[in-house]
């Protein structure tokens, strides 16, 4: 006597829970019940669990009857007619959608070779246990698993033709591919996303080489030349956004140029872009601190307007400028309203990216690495034919990572340029590798694709034969110019008079703890002090108490609020953050006294 | 010839100086062992660490960064499924924190003479181990109605280990509360409460204590493992209990030793315990394969064991011991360290590093550390007009 589930709730009980599951499943391949039904036999505790609620995960199989596919050539032929479609097949019970529980009772071949009569599916095709961008790789049965999850994890990550009418979209931050191209080694999910309409690199030639050290730790060498020619150039949009506020008693923000008499007024300079509506002008340069969009808005507490009655100057300025180390060309103004009725102006910069040492690539297995440096033309290597590779890649990143696809795509990529056709990279369906080799040596060249080279700085031969072909590189939204920050002197945070933190705010790089230590331990203790100054203060301290005194601007003198005057006050230079911290402790109740000395 | 060494004898750390004496030939003349002393000595003056280097942190940063690459924190023996040690970063926390339990307490016994070579090995290390009476109980039955409480033996069982009858009712009649009378009839043992009033409760907990009384063995010792090492063989033990261990008469008691600590030091005293200290954190460190010097654990074990009893590096411990406020404040709980500090009035005279780096002064460490002394100017007249 089996317990009978339906949705995880108890429902009743059956004779043989087998045969109920074996009975469900033949009427719902009959479309008797819904194919959205899923029986599993749980054979240890004897239960049956029957499942069509939402939620799970399921997958097609094609279903198999003594050792057979039910789906025909028949069917196939039908299909290619466009005669029946994919929900006939689910419908006549050729195929199957199982979820994760039913897996458990199912026999699944991988091939149709692989078949026997235990069987009872088989798999429509292999490529279905790789998700999307994971097909997307080429020769993926040829690699190690963690190489396709970089590899299928870089690719979302590149730049190219994201959306076709990126034109009139306002998207934060995004970046288009300026000559994407189709690549040439392909799967058959390239046809299934119809890849060719937001393709996201380009092919180039590569060798396999190192370069005078300039390619090691991953990373690679790209041409001049190539670059001049528009290599992997792509362009960079974000949108600076403002909106007119409404406040409190019927005040409300207006973008304008602002008033020099404006409380925050910047410079003429600054807002020399704007149009009399104060928003800037198509096409002008603009550069870190420029004003964008120029605004003002009412004073923040109305009681300050009262007092000096000066009604007309103490509107505050809110422009938008440009942020620190950010430049662009306006390419865009939108007027519009948002949801709240209030006025908004979204003007997009756009920015256009040419490849730089320290930009990111990849290919699609997983091999990334950062431009080390960009050669002439003249001073890259060269084959025999003339051809000079568009980017030189280390050899030292194959053996450690094993990805052989890599080295396969070259030579597909090879074989593809020269006959001029696309080449079947889908992983388990390949073309071989055999046939690719005979088709490179019957068009002249060696088999394995090695060719000469010669050394372009001093034309010599190079020794060693240098694989080189045909790759689908992908430039990566990692791009130094969003990221390169250095900093000598700039703000500081209000409260504890430290650098400020971030690129965005020009903020210092930390000496944290560990860092600190690393100076202890040298026994560099000046250094450490120096490197610490960044908060330091005078602080004036009254002798008697030993608390920390104020100083009166007026009198140009420092009292101390407990001994009043007629002490001696000190000046001692202590952290900031010291101060801070002993103002901490009067606030719990200790009286933090100071106890001075002289130094000498 | 004596004279020479004597000249030397307070400079040297006395191992160093037996090991001098042993390496110098006996028929050396006394010019020559001069010599090659005064060498020696500018050797080990070298070798010495120069005045404000930074030992602690250096030890500090030489344990904590092999620490980060540690991995696999437990080790197991073969053949005994429960025996299984913990190594790795979680074994060295838990020395350096200078915990009172062990998590995985062992203990390596080595033998006597006929023992150790491998006479009885077996029957020795089984009556190491400790017996509890719920071993030898196959069920226990309580009967209210009389007050009665029924334990199974299992005899074949007790044969093995060499428990008798007589021993069992040794043990039992120990350990029994007053009012109970004890019978041991063919495979079972009744215990009979005199007054029969004794609620269900009472008879229930008498089984549950009944259950863990102590019948042979070691206390503690929960599980034995004898091993060959090189020529000889020892006993590997789960469970510790140093102090009863080395009464055994099998028992080499010199070499015999246990992975806590605390034991060590209550028995050997606080020097071994520094010992077991380093030999400890140098066996995980080892273990994985990492370089770390001995010297930087031995000046750990130093500090934690100054004291005269083992002290964790803890807030509790080793941390508390600090003499300036900021830095106690500036490890952990800082408002707790404040507060008791101004209770007491505490003045902190910034002498050591973390509070001069809160500061921001120079700290007194390497180029810190050196000041120049001086006369002022204007003191110096004062001194002049004094002496006048």
């Amino acid at each position: 006597m089996s317990d009978v589930y339906l949705n995880q709730k108890f429902v009743g009980t059956f004779d043989d829970g087998q045969k109920l599951a074996q009975l469900m499943r033949e009427d719902r391949r009959r479309n008797a019940l819904s194919s959205n039904l899923n029986v599993f036999y749980d054979e240890k505790s004897d239960d049956v669990y029957v499942e069509n609620g939402r939620g799970r995960v399921r997958r097609p199989l094609i279903v198999v009857r003594e050792g057979q596919p039910l789906l025909t050539e028949k069917h196939i032929l039908q299909l290619e007619k466009n005669e029946i479609s994919w929900s006939d097949l689910i419908k006549q019970g050729v195929v199957e959608y199982l979820d994760a529980a039913e897996e458990e009772n199912a026999y699944v071949a991988f091939f149709e070779k692989d078949l026997t009569p235990e069987h009872t599916h088989l798999e429509v095709t292999p490529l279905a246990m790789l998700g999307m961008a994971t097909a997307l790789v080429p020769y993926a049965n040829y690699n190690q698993s963690t190489r396709l999850n970089a590899g299928s994890k870089n690719q979302k990550q590149a730049l190219g033709l994201y959306a076709a009418n990126f034109a009139v979209r306002m998207d934060m931050d995004v970046n288009v591919l300026n000559y994407p191209q189709s690549p040439i080694v392909q799967t058959v999910m390239h046809d299934i996303s119809e890849y060719d309409k937001h393709p996201a690199g380009q092919n180039v030639v590569v060798a396999i080489m190192s370069y005078k050290g300039y390619n090691m730790e991953d990373a690679i060498i790209l041409n001049k030349a190539s670059v001049d020619r528009g290599l992997a150039r792509s362009t960079y949009f974000r949108p600076a956004v403002a909106e007119e506020l409404r406040y409190a008693g019927g005040l409300i923000d207006e973008v304008s140029i602002p008033d020099k008499d404006v409380k925050g007024y910047k410079s003429e300079r600054d807002y020399r872009f704007l149009e009399e509506d104060g928003i800037i002008s198509p096409e002008a340069f603009v550069k870190e601190g420029d004003v964008v969009i120029g605004k003002t808005s009412p004073p923040r507490f109305l009681s300050s307007l009262e007092e000096y009655s000066l009604a007309s100057s103490t509107r505050r300025e809110s422009s938008l400028a440009m942020k620190h180390g950010e430049q662009g060309i306006v390419d865009f103004v939108l007027i519009t309203e948002n949801e709240e009725g209030n006025r908004l102006i979204e003007v997009r910069i756009r920015d256009q990216r040419i490849p730089e040492t320290g930009d990111k690539f990849t290919s699609r297995h997983g091999q990334k690495g950062v431009v080390g440096l960009i050669v002439p033309q003249a001073d890259m290597p060269y084959t025999g034919a003339g051809i000079v590779p568009d980017i030189i890649f280390s050899p030292h990143g194959i053996p450690s990572r094993m990805t052989i696809s890599h080295l396969i795509e070259l030579l597909g990529g090879k074989v593809g340029s020269l006959a001029g056709r696309k080449i079947n990279g889908t992983a388990f369906d390949v073309e071989p590798e055999e046939r690719l080799r005979h088709e490179l040596l019957s068009m002249g060249f060696r088999e394995n694709g090695v060719e000469t080279m010669y050394n372009g700085l001093t034309g010599e031969m190079f020794q060693a034969k240098i694989f080189v072909g045909n790759m689908y590189y992908l430039k990566l939204k990692h791009m130094v110019a969003n990221k390169l920050h250095s900093r000598a002197r700039g703000p500081i945070q209000l409260l504890t008079r430290q650098p400020t933190e971030g690129r965005a705010k020009e903020g210092g790089l930390r000496l944290g703890e560990m860092e600190k230590d690393t100076f202890v331990a040298h026994g560099a203790s000046l250094l450490l002090k120096e490197r610490f100054d960044s908060d330091k203060t005078l602080v004036p301290v009254c002798e008697n108490c030993g608390i920390i005194a104020v100083f009166d601007g007026f009198k140009n003198k420092s009292y101390c609020p407990l001994c009043k005057e007629n002490t001696k006050i000190s000046q001692i230079e202590i952290s900031y953050a010291f101060k801070l911290i002993l103002d901490e402790f009067k606030s719990l109740g200790l009286y933090p006294k100071l106890e001075l000395e002289s130094k000498y | 010839m004596s004279n020479v060494f004597k000249d030397y004898e307070d400079k040297f750390p006395k191992n160093i100086m037996e090991g001098l004496k042993a390496y110098i030939p006996k028929d050396t003349s006394e010019t020559k062992t001069r010599k090659i002393l005064e060498e020696a000595w500018k050797e080990y003056q070298e070798a010495c660490v120069e005045a404000g280097e930074c030992v602690g942190l250096v030890a500090a940063e030489s344990i904590g960064e092999p620490g980060t690459q540690m991995t696999l924190n437990t080790f197991h023996f073969s053949g005994v499924a429960e025996m299984n040690v913990t190594m790795g970063l979680p074994r060295i926390i838990e020395i350096l924190d200078g915990r009172k339990k062990a998590s995985t307490p062992m203990m390596e016994i080595y033998l006597k003479k006929p023992y150790s070579a491998g006479k009885d090995i077996r029957k020795v290390a089984l009556s190491i181990k400790e017996t509890l009476f719920s071993e030898v109980a196959t069920g226990f039955s309580i009967n209210i109605a009389e007050g009665v409480i029924e334990a199974q033996l299992d005899r074949e069982k007790m044969k093995d280990i060499g428990i008798t009858d007589a021993i069992l009712g040794k043990q039992v009649g120990n350990h029994l509360k007053k009012g109970y009378t004890l019978r041991i009839s063919g495979d079972s043992m009744i215990l009979k409460c005199r007054s029969k009033e004794e609620a269900l409760n009472e008879l229930y907990k008498a089984k549950e204590k009944i259950k863990t009384i102590h019948l042979k063995g070691v206390k503690d010792i929960s599980q034995v493992l004898p091993v060959r090492r090189g020529e000889e063989y020892i006993i590997i033990t789960a469970g510790s209990n140093l102090r009863d261990m080395l009464q055994l008469e099998e028992v080499d008691s010199s070499r015999t030793t246990t992975n806590n600590i605390f034991e060590i030091a209550e028995v050997l005293g606080i020097e071994a315990a520094r010992q077991a200290i380093i030999n400890e954190v140098f066996k995980v460190i080892e273990s994985q394969g990492l370089n770390v010097d001995v010297r930087h654990i031995m000046l750990v074990a130093d500090t934690m064991c100054t004291s005269g009893m083992v002290k964790g590096i803890t807030r509790y411990g080793v941390v508390s011991e600090k003499s300036s406020v900021l830095a106690r404040a500036s490890f952990e709980t800082p408002i707790r360290h404040l507060i008791n500090a101004s209770l007491v009035g505490e003045t902190d005279n910034l002498n050591s590093v973390v509070e001069n780096v809160m500061l921001n002064q120079p700290i007194p460490v390497g180029t810190g550390l050196p000041g120049l002394v001086t006369t002022l100017k204007s003191e110096k007249k004062k001194d002049a007009k004094e002496s006048n």
